[in-house]
This record gives C-alpha cells, sequence and structure tokens, in this order.
C-alpha cells in the first residue's frame, strides 16, 4: 500500500468524464461516443430549461429544434430581460481574423492561465473550439456585430489578451447575443416545441431515485406553487455575485435555483471564487441599490492614476503630471492598463488602502482618456465608447470627455458555482448545469469577454450533445406528478413561503441583506484572511438567525409579491454566504479572485500553491446543521504547465 | 430634498385603482428615481403596508423590465433615459411627481405600475428571427455585410423592447417597436431569405394585438430610451408593400415522393 499521498486525489464521487485521447481530439471522440435519439422519439422526452440567458435560452432554442418537448423559466416577464444582457464588452473566438496569431490552442492556453490554473484543461479546450462555431451561429442569426468598411467582422484587443479576437456590438454585445438566442428561442415557441413560463420562479429540483425529474415554481403572479416533471432538468440560472448585495448582477439575480439543487444532493464547487471587476462607478450613498459596471473594453484607451501623495484634495486637472502615480504601468510596464481583473481591483484596493484614493468616499481611482483623446481626438473615443461615457454621465452627472472617470471594483461575477462532469452533468443524474451557474471554465479568475462565449459554448454546442446522450440511456416514461417525491418538494417549498410570511418581524429583506453584503465584501471580498474569515462565518450565522427571526414581509403569498421574491432569495444568500466562506478559509493559497493576505510574495502578489490546491473543491450538503463535506477533484495540466503568473 | 410623490395603486388586475400620495423626505440628488422608490417603500413596509409594485431589474437601462410615467412622460423628461437611469439631480426640493403605469389596452396593468407586455413576445415570435438552427451556420465573413447597413441594422437592434413607445402614442401603436425588428433584421443580407414572410407575420401579430395604427405622431421616439428612429417605421411600411404586393399563393409538394 502506498504512503498517504501529498497531493489530494480526487473524491470518487467527483467523476469528471474527461475523454481519452489527445486534447485536441477529445471533443470529437466525445462526441462520437454520444449515444443518439431517434428523430421520432425526441418529441417523447420532456426537457426543462431554468433560465433563458445565454446559456438557458440558447439550449432550449437548439433543444427545440432538435425536436425535444422543451419548458424554458424564467422569473423575468419575458426570456428577453435575462442579465446576460448586461454584458458590454464583447465575445472571444479563436477566428484569427486579424491574422496576429490567435488560435485555438492560444485561446485555452491564455484561458487555463488567465483562471490561475484552477480549471481544468479539457473542459477549456472545447470551450475554445466551439468558439468559432459561435461567432458564425451570431453572425447567421442577424447579431449585428460590428463590421469594418470592407464588410468583415471587427475585432478589439480585450482585457489583458494580446491579440485581437474579441468580436462586439457596441457596448452592447451582450444584449445583441441574448436577442439572438431569444429570437432563436421565440422561433421554437411559435413552432410549439418550447413552452414558455414566464414571470415563474424555480423552487426546488424533484429528484427520484436519485435522478433529477422536475422542478417546483411559484407563478409570481399568482403565488401558485406547482410541479413539473421530466426527462431531465437544466439549469442555466447564472451567477450569485448578489451574495454581496451590491454588486453589478441584476437586482433580481439570484442563487436560490442553484442552492435548492445542491440541497437535493448537487455538489457546489469553488464558491469562493468570485470576480471583482476593477472598472465600476463608485458606490455613492448608503442607498445605493446596484453597482454599474463600466466596460473593462475603457482600459485600451484609458490610463488608470491616483495622486502619489496621500490625502491629495486637488482636482484631477490640477494634478501635475509629475505628481501622478500611474500604478498599473509602472507595477506591470509588460501589460500595464490591461492586466487581468484580479490584478487591477489589487492594485486599486492597495492604491486606495494607502489613502490615495479619490473622489468623496477616498474609494476611487481616475480612469483618464486625456491622452487618448488627444491623440485619436474626441470623435473617435466617442465612436468607441460614447454609450458608456453616456452612461457614466447620467449617473454621475460628470462629463468624462473633461474631467477623468472615477472607478472602483465591485463583485461583477462568480466563477465557482454547481459542480459538473465533462458532460455539464451535476452529481445529481439528470441534471444539467451551463453558464455563470456551473463552475466549468474559468478556474479562479475569468478574462473579460468569455463569459458570453461559455454561455453560448454551453447552450448551442455542449448541452444539445449531452442531453441527447443522457436521455438516449433513459425510456421517455412518465412520472406523476403526485408521486411521494414530488409532494415532498412541493410541500417544502409551500412550508418555506408560509414561514417567511409568518415571521413578520421589524427588519426589511433589504436591510438584512445589506448586512449581510457588508460582511461579505469587508472580509470575504478583494483581500481575505482566516482570523477574517472566522469571524465572517459566525457573523453570518447571526445574521441568518436574526433573518428568521425578525425579518418583514409584507402581503400575500396569492399574488405578485416582490418582497416575498425576495425574502426568498435572500433566505438562501445567507446559506452560500457561509458556505464561500468556508471555502475561502479552507483554500490556503491565493489564486485568481482568491486572494489570502497570508500567501502572497514580497511584492504583493498572489501566490498559489499547486502542491496542495490543485484542485476543484466540491462541497457536499449535509443536512441544515451539520458542516458541508469537501470533495476534492485534483486537476492536472499536461499542456499549460502552471507558473506563475507575471504581468511585469 | 423633499418630494411629494402621487403614485397609482391598484392591487390587482381587476382592482380599481387610485393615485396615492406619499412623502419622500430625504431625497439624494445622487440616487437614481428607482432607489428614491426603494426608499419610499421601506418605509411602506416598516409601517406594513404592501410596496408600490414596480418591474426592473438591471439597473443600467439595458434590460427593458423598468418603465413608467414620470409627470406624464414615459421614463421621465430626460431623454434617452430609462427610468432606472433618470437621477435625481433632475428634480428640485418641493417638487410634486406624478407616477403612473405606462397606460395601454394590450399591456393590462397586473399591479400598481406592473404591466403585462407579453404582446411583444408574441410579434417577435411571428417572425421576428432569422431561421438559422444551431450548427447550419457558414463561416461569419462569408458574408460581407455594408458597414452603413451593419450600423443601421445595429442602431435598430439596440431597441430593449421597454414599452415606451407604446405608451408615449396617442394610439398606443407598437409600431416604433415592430418596425425596429423588421429594419434590423431585413437590412442584413442574411435576414433577406424570409423578408417578406417576417414583415408579413409581424405586422399581422401586431395588428392582431390590441395596439393602434401609427399616424406619423413621433412620440414614441421622442421617448425612446435607446433614440431608435421613426424611419423604422417607414422602412416597415416599404417593406410591408413590397411583401404584400409580391405575395404568391403557396406553392405546393415539397416531401416528394
Amino acid at each position: 500500500m502506498p504512503e498517504v499521498l501529498t497531493t489530494p486525489i480526487t473524491s470518487p464521487k467527483l467523476d469528471s468524464r474527461i475523454p481519452e485521447g489527445p486534447i485536441q481530439d477529445k471533443w470529437e471522440t466525445a462526441q462520437f461516443k454520444m449515444k443518439l435519439v431517434n428523430p421520432a422519439n425526441k418529441r417523447k422526452y420532456k426537457v426543462i430549461v431554468v433560465g433563458s440567458g445565454l446559456a438557458g435560452g440558447a439550449a432550449a432554442a437548439s433543444l427545440g429544434e432538435l425536436g425535444y418537448n422543451v419548458k424554458c423559466f424564467t422569473y423575468n416577464d419575458s426570456p428577453r430581460r435575462a442579465h446576460s444582457i448586461a454584458a458590454q464588452g464583447g465575445i472571444n473566438a479563436a477566428k484569427n481574423y486579424q491574422n496576429d496569431g490567435d488560435s485555438v490552442y492560444r485561446l485555452f492556453y491564455d484561458t487555463v492561465k488567465g483562471g490561475d490554473y484552477r480549471a481544468r484543461e479539457a473542459n477549456v479546450y472545447r470551450l475554445a473550439q466551439v468558439s468559432v462555431n459561435i461567432i458564425d451561429q451570431c453572425v447567421a442569426q442577424g447579431v449585428p456585430f460590428a463590421r469594418e468598411y470592407g464588410g468583415t467582422l471587427a475585432n478589439r484587443s480585450f482585457g489583458g489578451a494580446q491579440v485581437s479576437r474579441t468580436f462586439y456590438a457596441r457596448g452592447q454585445t451582450g444584449q445583441q447575443l441574448l436577442l439572438g438566442a431569444y429570437q432563436a428561442l421565440m422561433r421554437q415557441v411559435d413552432a410549439g416545441t418550447v413552452t414558455l413560463f414566464p414571470r415563474t420562479e424555480m423552487l426546488d429540483v424533484i429528484v427520484v431515485d436519485g435522478r433529477a425529474r422536475g422542478i417546483v415554481t411559484r407563478n409570481l403572479l399568482t403565488g401558485q406553487i406547482d410541479v413539473h416533471m421530466a426527462d431531465c432538468v437544466i439549469l442555466g440560472t447564472g451567477g450569485y455575485g448578489n451574495v454581496f448585495y451590491l454588486s453589478t448582477n441584476a437586482k433580481n439575480c439570484n442563487a436560490t435555483a442553484a442552492w435548492r439543487a445542491y440541497k437535493r444532493g448537487a455538489y457546489f464547487a469553488n464558491p469562493c471564487f468570485t470576480q471583482i471587476h476593477p472598472t465600476c462607478i463608485p458606490v455613492s450613498g448608503e442607498y445605493q441599490s446596484k453597482l454599474t459596471l463600466m466596460s473593462e473594453s475603457l482600459r485600451n484607451d484609458g490610463r488608470i492614476w491616483v495622486p502619489k501623495n496621500a490625502g491629495d484634495q486637488r482636482r484631477a486637472s490640477q494634478i501635475p503630471e509629475d505628481e501622478r502615480d500611474y500604478f498599473l504601468e509602472r507595477r506591470y510596464p509588460a501589460f500595464g492598463n490591461l492586466v487581468p481583473r484580479d490584478v487591477a481591483s489589487r492594485a486599486a484596493k492597495a492604491v486606495c488602502d494607502e489613502g490615495r484614493g479619490v473622489g468623496p468616499s477616498g474609494l476611487g481611482v481616475y480612469l483618464d482618456f486625456a491622452d487618448s483623446i488627444h491623440r485619436l481626438g474626441r470623435h473617435k473615443i466617442e465612436e468607441r465608447y460614447g454609450n458608456l461615457f453616456e452612461m457614466y454621465e447620467s449617473i454621475t452627472g460628470e462629463n468624462p470627455y473633461e474631467a477623468p472617470m472615477r472607478i472602483f471594483p465591485a463583485v461583477h461575477y462568480t466563477m465557482g458555482g454547481l459542480w459538473v462532469d465533462y458532460n455539464l452533468m451535476s452529481t445529481v443524474p439528470g441534471l444539467f448545469v451551463g453558464g455563470e451557474a456551473n463552475f466549468s471554465d474559468h478556474g479562479a479568475n475569468r478574462l473579460g469577454a468569455s463569459a458570453l462565449m461559455q454561455g453560448l459554448a454551453d447552450g448551442y454546442f455542449v448541452l444539445p450533445y449531452t442531453i441527447g446522450n443522457f436521455l438516449a440511456d433513459h425510456r421517455p416514461d412518465k412520472l406523476d406528478e403526485h408521486c411521494p417525491e414530488a409532494l415532498e418538494a412541493l410541500t417544502n417549498v409551500k412550508d418555506i413561503t408560509k414561514r417567511l410570511i409568518s415571521v413578520n418581524g421589524k427588519s426589511t429583506v433589504d436591510e438584512l441583506h445589506r448586512h449581510l453584503g457588508k460582511v461579505m465584501w469587508n472580509k470575504c471580498g478583494m483581500a481575505r484572511n482566516a482570523a477574517g474569515l472566522q469571524e465572517a462565518i459566525s457573523e453570518i450565522r447571526a445574521i441568518r438567525e436574526e433573518f428568521w427571526k425578525d425579518v418583514k414581509v409584507v402581503g400575500t403569498d396569492g399574488d405578485l409579491n416582490h418582497t416575498l421574491e425576495k425574502a426568498n432569495r435572500v433566505a438562501d444568500f445567507m446559506e452560500l454566504g457561509e458556505l464561500i466562506c468556508r471555502d475561502a478559509l479552507t483554500r490556503a493559497e491565493s489564486c485568481g479572485g482568491h486572494f489570502r493576505e497570508e500567501y502572497q510574495t514580497p511584492e504583493g502578489e498572489a501566490k498559489r500553491d499547486d502542491e496542495n490546491f490543485s484542485f476543484v473543491s466540491a462541497w457536499e450538503y449535509k443536512g441544515a446543521s451539520i458542516d458541508p463535506e469537501l470533495h476534492k477533484e485534483h486537476l492536472t495540466f499536461e499542456h499549460v504547465k502552471p507558473s506563475q503568473r507575471s504581468y511585469k | 430634498m423633499r418630494l411629494i410623490l402621487h403614485v397609482w395603486r391598484q392591487s390587482g388586475p381587476n382592482a380599481p385603482g387610485r393615485m396615492v400620495r406619499y412623502d419622500a423626505p430625504n431625497v439624494d440628488e445622487h440616487m437614481s428615481f428607482l432607489e428614491m422608490l426603494d426608499v419610499v417603500n421601506e418605509e411602506l413596509i416598516k409601517k406594513n403596508e404592501e410596496p408600490i409594485h414596480f418591474d426592473h431589474d438591471c439597473r443600467e437601462g439595458i434590460c427593458g423590465a423598468c418603465g413608467f410615467m414620470v409627470n406624464g412622460v414615459a421614463h421621465g423628461i430626460q431623454p434617452r433615459t430609462t427610468v432606472c437611469q433618470l437621477h435625481m439631480r433632475h428634480f428640485k426640493d418641493g417638487d410634486e411627481v406624478y407616477i403612473e403605469p405606462f397606460r395601454a389596452v394590450a399591456f393590462p396593468i397586473v399591479k400598481d405600475l406592473v404591466i403585462n407586455r407579453s404582446a411583444f413576445d408574441r410579434i417577435i415570435s411571428a417572425g421576428g428571427y432569422i431561421s438559422t438552427p444551431t450548427g447550419s451556420a457558414v463561416d461569419a465573413n462569408a458574408v460581407l455585410v455594408r458597414k452603413e447597413n451593419a450600423d443601421l441594422a445595429m442602431d435598430a437592434a439596440a431597441c430593449i423592447g421597454c414599452g415606451a413607445c407604446v405608451a408615449a402614442c396617442p394610439n398606443a401603436s407598437a409600431s416604433l417597436f415592430t418596425g425596429a425588428k423588421i429594419s434590423h433584421l431585413n437590412l442584413l443580407p442574411q435576414g433577406r431569405a424570409e423578408a417578406g414572410e417576417r414583415v408579413r407575420g409581424m405586422v399581422e401579430a401586431m395588428n392582431s394585438e390590441q395596439f393602434g395604427n401609427c399616424t406619423n405622431i413621433g412620440e414614441c421616439e421622442a421617448v425612446c430610451p435607446k433614440g431608435i428612429s421613426i424611419e423604422n417605421i417607414a422602412r416597415m411600411n416599404r417593406e410591408y408593400l413590397s411583401a404584400i404586393w409580391s405575395e404568391r399563393p403557396e406553392t405546393g409538394g415539397g416531401d416528394g415522393g
């Protein structure tokens, strides 16, 4: 028998199902080996898709086209409003249309490295491969990407990439890609293959004999709680950034679908990998309800600086050039203002911690376009960023053509999510997870313009294959909506709803949520340490207790009730927050968006520990008052050898 | 600053509604309009009253969920701004503000300021797409698109589907919304193959909902938060006329032997 292994091995419960063979052939091999469903039988299979964003919407449309009997659920009044719509900058693809040395391999390499070696190589390679199909598909759908005068597609360099591989539609790329998916979806609604359930929220997963067989939903207009049975369930329900209260997520973005799935046996992976985006508009007051992102593309032409001296109260225009510290250009001469998000955010925090932050709160840095306007002319800057400048002015009342923008990091994206295998199936057979809701492709840090790519890759090009493969092994049998498992889930949802209304305390949901968010941001935000995380865990427990004792939900459960909806979601954030801190505490290293103050180089850069932490953490729910169990999926790197990320 | 709000309250689709007066005593100029309402709502909840319901989500002016009338203007008086991006610095101490839902027969009221805009989805499902099943696309650069057309298509595609155009129109017409989508797709070479079917299907779907007709008043463009031009309505009408003039009876047979 071997001695105790020093490197963690993969838990037997986590079979990643990565196909054999050379990395460039894995996906093709997997596709060939996948079982197929007879075309005539497809309509007999019921597929539930929760979420109508890039992953959910694209999957529902594509599965509808294939002939499956699809139901698609969204809490919004229309599938077109999913939060994918707010992505601004662009979508990456290894097209190499610019002849500047891009390739599938380079996109793969950059993504694994950018993720700080905490993603699965095989998944990332597939992502890079299908990226080219996504652009073809979207153009064919009529997505109006930016073009050159010759009629070909335009590209730009984005977020730390040294090639121009980003496709964009002004500053509204997410909107246009989502509308493409939405239109494909509505075509299937017209064709009768997809049934839409708008203003309907999923509140539980029904697991029968260990397999996901349906969901429980609440009709947000009538309060009606229903059971929907199916042959498999797909979650495309987005990330959990709103656990921090303030984030760039939409107000209603939530983790409830993923969290309830976790409680039914789906493991939650890498919850502590949260991304703080460097370029957001700073907080202006206590009433602030959300934070607004200013696209990362601004860093292509804007220069980031703060005064050299702490406490410098002068206006930006009065600070002479030699008293400005262009700290990114100084610290990272090779990448300058284009360093990846995690690096840029931490550097901004560091200068603010030194008392050199700008703006009324001292929590801000300048993003200055004066040089670019001088060099390229105002017209060119307006063409590139006009809508972003307008948005900045409408929010702050300041004109960024004349004075530099003030920006500060904010919670933006969550790399963690439900654990999935290569086929995007969770640890509950029949429960698939796509897009931001899963953990799969971005490791510990996501590169700019990669979220849209991953959402659409999962929805258009991965799930349609892997769902067929799964269903081919299972007969399309009818399940009774009154089976004990469905009734149990239904009762569970009704109980939670009743409990929330019956507390009738004194604190509003927002007050409690804001309180949770402050703990998360201060102790589990851009920098974390063991003592702070331990405090955070006990504070979150206290807030959770207070929530269930003192929350006030007015109105009834029988009609549209936004307070009740919010309370339901915040109740889950109260639990998820603790898991995030627990994961951050367990991961005693710094990597990507996860920065543990105890683990840094003398220059203040993140210090990874590949020997002990080259794994995906996957948490198993064990019960309400029992600690979750950590499982580890060991990561191996055959192609992109882990090295210290350096952008100097 | 201190504001006096008059807000439309209606507890359900069939309940009677009325204007209710609220005090908003501590309004900060940096708040967005929705954040101002959030603060009012927090107070209502504390008083055990139901908060004012309004749709909202991204609060960045892109999802199209929010929208109501502020002093009689859809999304308020700031041009090219959704109500979530309307900031309180545009108001002054003591202002009285009238807040009502978008009103149109085709947009029934759900509760307070929340309306049902599903008619828009039905118009899209009647042809507001290009029929390209996943996997069937050619290389993205195989079809060249004139930059001018790509730009015009993008201008039209910027529509967020908020419904302000319908609310502002004295006829409650959905022509700007429908015209924008038809323009977006019909301007592109990829969209030409089914251009005729698209415009017929969408215009007929629009007509079958309870929207009024367009009489070229232009209120829609004036309130559109994305500045969508009424040229798109003209383009829709041109495309529609040419589609119905060239309409031919369906040719039979397809499956063959």
